[in-house]
């Protein structure tokens, strides 16, 4: 069975994984509470979309 | 070629999806708004804009095609005498999904689907709930006030009792 040769140094992992990070979602500002909301949905804070539909969402009580 | 263009299958046999789209669009003419997953809110608004064209067309035909698919005679009284006449001058796009987060317990993607001008409807069902809640609410506290005045009743009685001993 073929074997590596050579170990790897860590620079080599590194420098392989310097392009595997993660991004952020993307997010928009609800126009209501401006909160950052993801976009395209309902905010999840004030139930807002589009200036009204709103979500029956609880008062903190 | 309509090559890719099949629907949705809604890991449903055809039947079983033909008794989901039945059911869910009968509800969704009865209560005006329904949640859902988004990929059932998408499967569900074709055969939601059909019913309601039909409910347009208005004639004895049409009204016997609705009630052979849905599932109450009510829905059909309701689709051809208020669904249909609220969008007689609109060409399609009865219908509005908006996402509304995440379900709790397997993390799908929900969404409620609407009929357009529902907003009054809207409204009067979240008064409602809101008076259901508040009498629910008055209940439970008169229910406490009562647990808690028995409660003190019978620590009175034991207090008395301690003392003959």
């Amino acid at each position: 069975m073929p074997n590596p040769k050579r170990r790897h140094s860590q620079k080599r992992t590194a420098t392989r994984r310097a392009h595997d990070a993660l991004k952020g979602r993307s997010l928009s500002e609800c126009p209501n509470c401006h909160e950052r909301k993801l976009p395209h949905r309902a905010c999840p804070k004030c139930g807002y979309y589009k200036g009204r539909e709103v979500l029956d969402i609880k008062e903190a009580s | 070629m309509r090559h890719k263009v099949a629907g949705y299958k809604l890991g449903r046999t055809t039947s079983h999806r033909r008794s989901f789209f039945r059911n869910a669009v009968t509800s969704l003419i009865m209560e005006e708004r329904i949640e859902t997953t988004v990929p059932k809110a998408k499967a569900l608004r074709p055969v939601a804009e059909k019913m309601i064209t039909l409910g347009k067309q208005g004639d004895l035909a049409a009204r016997r095609q609705a009630a052979s698919y849905l599932m109450t005679k009510e829905s059909v009284v309701k689709l051809f005498d208020t669904i249909g006449p609220r969008f007689g001058d609109r060409q399609g796009g009865y219908l509005r999904i908006v996402r509304s987060g995440w379900r709790k317990g397997d993390g799908a993607e929900k969404a409620f689907i609407e009929l357009l001008g529902s907003e009054q409807v809207q409204e009067e069902k979240k008064q409602k709930r809101a008076e259901a809640r508040a009498k629910r609410a008055a209940e439970t506290k008169k229910a406490m006030e009562e647990a808690e005045a028995q409660q003190q009743a019978a620590k009175a009685s034991e207090g008395g009792e301690s003392k003959d001993e």
